[in-house]
């Protein structure tokens, strides 16, 4: 069979195909997006963006349920969003078999905190496997479907970053076709209230016990025994991270399945061993469960709850050993990440500085914003939540209406946003929201959403009408303006908060990496002119630096914008050719 | 065979990923057991970014470690010096000449470290440095400074440069290719500083 080299995403929507998945309804979020993006190239998949995680979790169940194999993924702080169905699932339980994929994302590369989501699996109760790599993920994926029709329930994989998006060999298989099961109407099992689901919470907990049982001798779970003195216990990465530190120098239990927990296989396996470590990232989920049947373990008294692991680190802790380095004797500036040259987040977010207001963020590219030179954004929470903290705010004090704004982009819009721009126009605050609309989701990689007039395959698609929504909502007042024309952003936004009604403003313009976005020539410094003010350093351009005393513009990165033009006031900037 | 571990280090944007799958797609070819760590995500934007490379005959972890990398491929001077801990003792650190002033340096709040490639030879440490971008652009592209670096890599590594060829061929678009195989030339046939 032939093998490629996959990601860890990419090998899981290759076990989607293989499993005979039909149904995937995603919402796009760092590291999980390529599993949707890439069943999306399978014609036998239907593929689709969600408008967020809990409408792909839905979607998926109700196909399940139809008797379509189903899928949905999602970062760890989307399955927060669709806890709602993914509790209740469990309860119903499936007809075809359902896949829940989670990706945390420890060390938050990208992400705006850093939770552990097995406790999900625990607190639904819902089964949770964690691959070690590309070729465990394919084969985890394909094996979540086989159990989650064996135990009539919704199977989670949890995936960490670091297994999402390495690439290893994985060996590539057919697709098994399988047929969609009969719909049967049985209104005990998909009927949830409460006298139902009294009867359905006694099948969840005996569906439990059942997963138990599997567990003690899944072929998942798997003992290997070099004769060590030392015994570790790990599941996912941390098994790749203890094989590189520790080789054959330790015994290891792997388990690729993370709940429910096989208490007799662990129990058996430190009975051999004097000294057993628990290797996890994150939180003590493990460690705790060994703690309660009586396994004495070492775990996050020598490791650490926050960011990853590490060969080095488990090395040092369980070895004592550590490889020397080599530093330099000099103060190395960080490296921040940056709004893009051209961003057109980068013009609205000067017109909020010159406007001196407070700014409630929100999760995407635009959360950059908050970096210095611009600063301009004072809370950061969750998708969504920029508009609804306004609208608290503004309650909070009324004063502030005239001086606060919620920036948010056209996808976070669309996925939480609409609902708390309902409560500023029914429960009535004089709120100015901007909508920071760059026709894509822009920082997960370029996904289409319900804005863009696309669907997932690139095919037309319906697109809301930000304007007309508005409206529909009632919010009378809305403007568009051109994020590159500083002025006319300023002046609207000072309008707009001024008004005393709610306002709606649209800072329209494509993300500039876009590939249909033409660029102009990068901008030239007129040296003659320039008198080194520094005065278009203050936009936080990635292209614009200092060099002798000048101004001077990176034409590797510049894509002509024209922005740092308007600040100059000695003409110094010019048009390339 | 042991495992090794080559780290491609840049700023986002520049192209690391392409340079990353190029070399893990070679080392493929050569039928290694391989593993790539990429980064996607926030941290792409214009910030510091880092992948990993590992091959032998089995690897397990997919990162690299403080100390462990035989090889780093740096597109940016800071870069290089930013992730020197990360060189194991002997190993060789390819560099590109380009600056390119972070943040807290365009707003004044930092300074731009002089001398970085002197001080990294006075570590004693095996120091390759090139001007990648210049190649690029007689390749024809700035763009192609990828690709430029890999030549300059290939030079430095075990694999025939038939390899190198066919892998690029493989990897990157049709119309891109004559400029890509261009920089790869360059880059293949530059001594370094």
């Amino acid at each position: 069979m032939e093998k490629q080299l996959l990601i860890g995403n990419e090998a899981i929507a290759r076990g989607l195909y293989e499993a005979g998945c039909r149904v995937v309804s995603s919402y796009p979020g760092t590291p999980s997006t390529e599993v949707t993006e890439t069943a999306a190239a399978y014609p036998e998949i239907y593929c689709e963006w969600s408008p967020n995680e809990k409408v792909g979790v839905e979607t998926a169940l109700g196909a399940a349920i139809a008797g379509a194999r189903a899928f949905s993924g999602m970062k760890h702080v989307g399955l927060n969003v669709a806890a709602d169905p993914l509790f209740t699932s469990s309860y119903t339980g499936i007809n075809a078999g359902m896949v829940i994929l989670v990706a945390d994302d420890p060390g938050m590369h990208s992400s705006q905190n850093e939770q552990d989501s097995r406790h999900y699996a625990k607190a639904a109760k819902l089964m949770m496997l964690e691959p070690s790599d590309s070729q465990e993920c394919k084969d985890y994926a394909k094996l979540a479907f086989t159990l989650s029709e064996q135990f009539d329930t919704p199977v989670m994989l949890r995936l960490t970053t670091r297994v999402a998006h390495s690439r290893s060999l994985v060996e590539l298989g057919d697709r098994e076709e399988v047929a969609l099961h009969p719909y049967v109407k049985d209104t005990d099992k998909y009927v949830m209230m409460p006298g139902r689901a009294k009867k359905r919470h006694v099948i969840v907990e005996n569906r439990v016990e059942a997963q138990k049982h599997w567990a003690e001798t899944a072929s998942i779970n798997t003992v290997e025994d070099n004769g060590s003195k030392i015994g570790v216990i790990c599941a996912g990465i941390s098994y790749q991270y203890a094989q590189e530190a520790l080789g054959d120098k330790v015994n290891y239990l792997k388990l690729g399945c993370v709940y429910p927990l096989p208490e007799k296989l662990i129990q058996g396996f430190s009975h051999h061993c004097e000294k057993v470590y628990v290797l996890e990232q994150l939180d003590p989920f493990l460690e705790e469960y060994c703690k309660t049947i009586g396994v004495d373990v070492i775990g996050k008294e020598v490791f650490t709850l926050q960011g990853e692991y590490s060969q080095r680190l488990i090395r040092k802790v369980v070895l004592g050993e550590e490889y020397p380095t080599t530093s330099l004797d000099m103060a190395i500036p960080p490296r921040p990440p940056v709004l893009c040259a051209g961003c057109p987040h980068r013009g609205l977010f000067y017109a909020l500085k010159r406007l001196k207001v407070t700014v409630c963020g929100d999760i995407g590219c635009y959360t950059l914003g908050a970096s210095a030179p611009l600063g301009m954004i004072d809370t950061c929470i969750c998708m969504g939540a920029s508009v609804s903290s306004l609208h608290g705010r503004n309650k909070a004090n009324p004063e502030n209406e005239t001086k606060s704004v919620a920036v948010i982009g056209d996808s976070t819009f669309i996925h939480s946003g609409i609902t708390s721009l309902i409560d500023i126009a029914y429960n009535h605050s004089n709120s100015t929201v901007i909508v920071l609309d760059n026709s894509i989701t822009g920082m997960t990689g370029h996904q289409e959403n319900p804005t863009t007039g696309k669907n997932i395959y690139g095919d037309p698609a319906t697109a809301v009408n930000l304007e007309a929504l508005a409206h529909a909502i009632g919010i009378h007042r809305v403007r568009v303006v051109d994020p590159y024309q500083l002025k006319e952003c300023e002046d609207v936004i000072r309008e707009e908060l001024a008004a005393e009604e709610p306002s709606l403003v649209i800072s329209r313009r494509p993300c500039a990496l876009l590939k249909y976005v033409k660029h102009n020539p990068p901008m030239k410094v007129d040296t003659d002119k320039c008198v080194g003010c520094k005065m278009c350093q203050k936009i936080g351009c990635p292209a614009l630096s200092i060099r002798d005393k000048k101004s001077c513009i990176d034409f590797t990165q510049c894509v002509g914008c024209g922005v740092c033009t308007q600040l100059c006031k000695f003409g110094a900037i010019v048009e390339g050719k | 065979m042991e495992t090794k571990s080559i780290m491609i280090v840049g700023v986002g944007g520049q192209g690391t990923l392409l340079a990353s799958r190029l070399l893990g797609n070679a080392l493929l070819s050569k039928n290694y057991d391989v593993k790539v760590s990429e980064v996607h995500g926030m941290s792409q934007r214009g910030g510091s970014v880092v992948t990993y490379v590992k091959y032998g005959s089995k690897v397990a972890s997919p990162i690299v470690a403080l100390g462990e990398a035989d090889l780093i491929l740096s597109f940016e001077q800071l870069e290089a010096a930013r992730w020197l801990p990360y060189l194991k003792k002997g190993g060789t650190i390819i560099t590109n000449t380009q600056k390119m002033d972070p943040m807290p340096v365009v707003m004044g709040a930092a300074e731009y470290p002089h001398d970085i490639l002197d001080a990294i030879r006075a570590k004693g440490v095996n120091l390759v440095a090139v001007d990648a971008l210049s190649m690029a652009v007689q390749a024809g592209s700035a763009k192609a400074v990828n690709v430029a670096l890999i030549g300059v890599m290939a030079r430095n590594m075990d694999l025939e440069k038939q390899v190198w060829k066919d892998t690029i061929a493989a990897t990157v678009p049709a119309k891109f290719l004559e400029m890509n195989e261009k920089a790869f030339e360059l880059g293949y046939a530059s001594q370094g500083e």
